[in-house]
Formats: C-alpha cells, sequence, structure tokens
C-alpha cells in the first residue's frame, strides 16, 4: 500500500471514529454524520418543511462546506467553475434526496448504520451498488452531462459557503425575528432533529472531517464505481476506514446492536431499503459524487456540486410536505411511487446524455 | 500522437476517455485537463497501464501531460 492509501485509510479511520463519538455526544443513532438526513434537517430549521421531529441547523454539514473551502483555498484548488447542465443536476440532488431519505440516510449513513449493526443497512449497500453499476453502465455507453467552465470569477464559488457562515450565525446568535412564530431558525424540541451533540464539537469535527475529505476526495459512490470500471480499490480503502473506526467505537461504547429490528431510525422494508439507496447509487454516479463529495466540491467552488446541495435540501422540503420521506414505520404509497419515477427520470437522463 | 482534450469534463469521465484511448491502441497520448482531481485520476490510469507519464503544464486549473508506452 502506498503512502496515499495509508492516508485516506486514516483518514476513514478518523471520520468513522467521529462519528460514533458524535452519537456518544448527543447525536441520533448511528447518525455521527449523514450528508442527507442534516441537510433535511436544515431545510427543517429553515421553515422549508413543517415536519417538527427534523429541524435543525447541522453545524457539522457547516462544517464540512467550510473546512473544504478552506483547505482548497490554502492548496490553491478554490476555483468557481460550473454550467454542466446546472438545472438537471438540481433536479437530480432532488431525486437523490428522495432516494437517501426512503432508505432514511447517505451512503455515508449507510456505512455508519453497518457498523453500527443495522442489518437493513447492508441491503441498502448492496441496492447501492447496483445503483453505482447501473450509473457505470451509462458512463460506459458516453453519458456525460457536458463541461464545465471556469468562470473569470470567483464570486459563484464564495456565494453556498458565505450562506452556511450566515446560517452558522444565525444559530450561534439564536436571534429571534418573530417572537410569535419563531424564526429564522426552527429547532426540534423532540425526535432526531433535538438529538445533537454541543455546536462547537459538531462544527469542529465538520471542518476537520471537510479538511479530510478534501484532500482524499473520499468519495462514496466513487469508491464503487472506480472498481468497477478500473479496479482501483483506492477510494475504497477509505469506506472501509469509516466502517472499522465507526465498529470499534459503537463496541466499546455499547452502541452496537446487530439485526434487523429496532434500529435507530431505520426500516426494515427490504425492497425500498433497496430501491432507495439503488437511487442514490445512480444519480450519484451520474452526478460525478456522493452527497458528500457533492458538498465538498461546494466548498472547493464548484457551483454545479453546489447546485446538487441545494437541490438535495429543496428535495428534503419536498420529502416531508409531499409525505415521501420514510419513517422507522416504513415508507408511504407516495415515497413508494416517488422513488420509482426518481429511478425512471435517472434512467431516461442516462440514456439522453450519451454523447457518440 | 493522438490528443485528447478533458477539459471541464467531471469525473470519471477523463479517465473513461483516456482508457477508452487506450483501449483502441493509442501508445502516445496528449491530454489537455483542467481539474486536479482528473489529473491524478488520469495519470494514475496511465501508470496502471504500463505508461510513463510527463506532465507539461501543471497549473492548478490547467495541465498537460503526455503518456507514451
Amino acid at each position: 500500500m502506498n503512502r496515499n492509501k495509508w492516508f485516506i485509510l486514516l483518514t476513514g479511520l478518523i471520520i468513522g471514529a467521529f462519528a460514533a463519538i458524535l452519537v456518544k455526544m448527543g447525536n441520533p443513532g448511528n447518525m455521527g454524520f449523514c450528508i442527507a438526513c442534516f441537510e433535511r434537517d436544515i431545510a427543517g430549521a429553515l421553515g422549508l418543511h413543517r415536519a417538527g421531529i427534523v429541524q435543525y441547523m447541522r453545524p457539522e454539514i457547516i462544517g464540512l462546506l467550510l473546512g473544504a473551502m478552506l483547505t482548497a483555498m490554502f492548496s490553491g484548488e478554490f476555483k468557481a467553475r460550473g454550467g454542466s447542465s446546472t438545472l438537471v443536476r438540481f433536479i437530480m440532488g432532488m431525486f437523490m434526496m428522495i432516494g437517501a431519505l426512503v432508505f432514511l440516510g447517505c451512503p455515508l449513513r449507510d456505512i455508519l448504520r453497518m457498523a453500527g449493526g443495522d442489518y437493513n443497512a447492508v441491503v441498502g449497500l448492496i441496492g447501492f451498488i447496483a445503483g453505482v453499476g447501473g450509473g457505470v453502465y451509462f458512463l460506459k455507453n458516453g453519458f456525460n452531462l457536458g463541461r464545465a467552465e471556469y468562470s473569470h470569477s470567483n464570486v459563484g464559488g464564495y456565494l453556498l459557503p458565505i450562506i452556511f457562515a450566515f446560517f452558522l450565525f444565525l444559530l450561534l446568535k439564536g436571534t429571534v425575528f418573530n417572537p410569535d412564530a419563531g424564526g429564522p431558525l426552527f429547532f426540534s424540541v423532540e425526535g432526531p432533529g433535538s438529538m445533537a451533540a454541543p455546536i462547537g464539537i459538531s462544527l469542529g469535527v465538520g471542518l476537520l472531517v471537510g479538511f479530510l475529505a478534501q484532500r482524499t476526495r473520499l468519495c462514496l459512490s466513487g469508491g464503487i464505481r472506480d472498481f468497477i470500471l478500473i479496479r482501483d480499490n483506492y477510494l475504497l480503502i477509505g469506506f472501509l476506514g469509516i466502517f472499522a473506526g465507526a465498529l470499534v467505537l459503537n463496541i466499546a461504547f455499547g452502541f452496537f446492536k446487530p439485526g434487523f429490528a429496532e434500529q435507530p431510525i431505520a426500516h426494515t422494508m427490504h425492497i425500498w431499503n433497496f430501491l432507495g439507496l439503488f437511487l442514490v447509487g445512480l444519480t450519484a454516479t451520474l452526478l460525478g459524487g456522493c452527497p458528500l463529495r457533492q458538498l465538498i466540491l461546494s466548498g472547493e467552488g464548484d457551483m454545479d456540486a453546489a447546485a446538487v446541495v441545494v437541490g438535495m435540501i429543496v428535495g428534503a422540503a419536498f420529502c416531508h410536505n409531499f409525505m415521501l420521506a420514510a419513517s422507522p414505520a416504513g415508507v408511504g404509497n407516495f415515497g413508494q411511487i416517488a422513488c420509482i419515477i426518481g429511478i425512471i427520470v435517472m434512467v431516461w437522463i442516462g440514456f439522453s446524455y450519451r454523447e457518440a | 500522437m493522438d490528443k485528447l482534450d478533458v477539459r471541464g469534463l467531471s469525473c470519471p469521465v477523463p479517465v473513461l476517455r483516456t482508457k477508452k484511448a487506450i483501449d483502441s491502441g493509442a501508445t502516445e497520448i496528449l491530454i489537455v485537463g483542467s481539474s486536479q482531481v482528473s489529473k491524478e485520476n488520469v495519470s494514475k490510469l496511465a501508470v496502471s497501464q504500463g505508461f510513463t507519464v510527463n506532465i507539461k503544464v501543471d497549473n492548478k486549473d490547467l495541465w498537460e501531460m503526455e503518456i507514451k508506452k
């Protein structure tokens, strides 16, 4: 193993370990990190949906974005770029969120759930691998969303980080604009949205992981994709590191409880665990990266990735307003229909954007 | 020498284009790209396929490399 592989293994171990520590410090079960769930909580904190139990301005997400931005700036990689089918990516981000909320987690949380003994996450992983395989089929047939262009101004790349920095300011300041109805930020008083590690720790861990993920290019769909396409296991090693790091600390903390039933924030509808992450894997592969990677790329000035992040936040609002998101009781009819529509739309995009 | 322009293409399209060129029998390719990630990935692929990599331009937002077998 060369130096880079040791570094991404170490990165994975650190992320996995901190994920378990964040749960220990107050985050919901098997949810030290979940890009999808946390962006959904942010949608709730902004009042974009009215599901009272999932509203919180998650500092982990802000830390990831700002950590990646600072790292990219210091390494000279920060450069505003965009223009590769931006609206298509926005819509794909919405569907990626629908898939994630049908499963109840992004690919990163899938690993963390497996490391907590949640067998439903293994079903999800198989769906995810199948979805990435589907995406690879389109890539091999010449799929691409078009070229991005470097912008002559970096302002566009700073927009999303500035907006998130403002949200952090609102969170820390705690100002209430409307004493009767609450806001600008809304916070759950019960449920997963009310469970959180202290702000400083969440933010600090987010910054650290943002740095590590930017340097290593950590990406969960990319790991499986590269292995299928060119037998390269570099990103997969990061994957294994996250699993091992979280597993060891989960056992130490007594969080490890193997089984299908009674897992934290999870359901046991196998078909929908499979299809939810199938949709995420397919979409992520067509987009060039999983939800985590999209967030990190946004920090590097990639405005197309930022469109995916905003699409995911908006998608999360639709998920709850339209009753698409799953709950521990399972996936409702509307969520099942939306997930199937998502897969059909991705196949349509996958075929349509082939280039000879 | 074959030429390949992968500027502005997102992961993993630059790698796939390079692989396609290699698979079609090219032994000398000049590749132009923009992102650091694609530079790393393309050169990793080239080395794994037994090519020598010669990076001729190495800016943060533009690179050029020659790969040869």
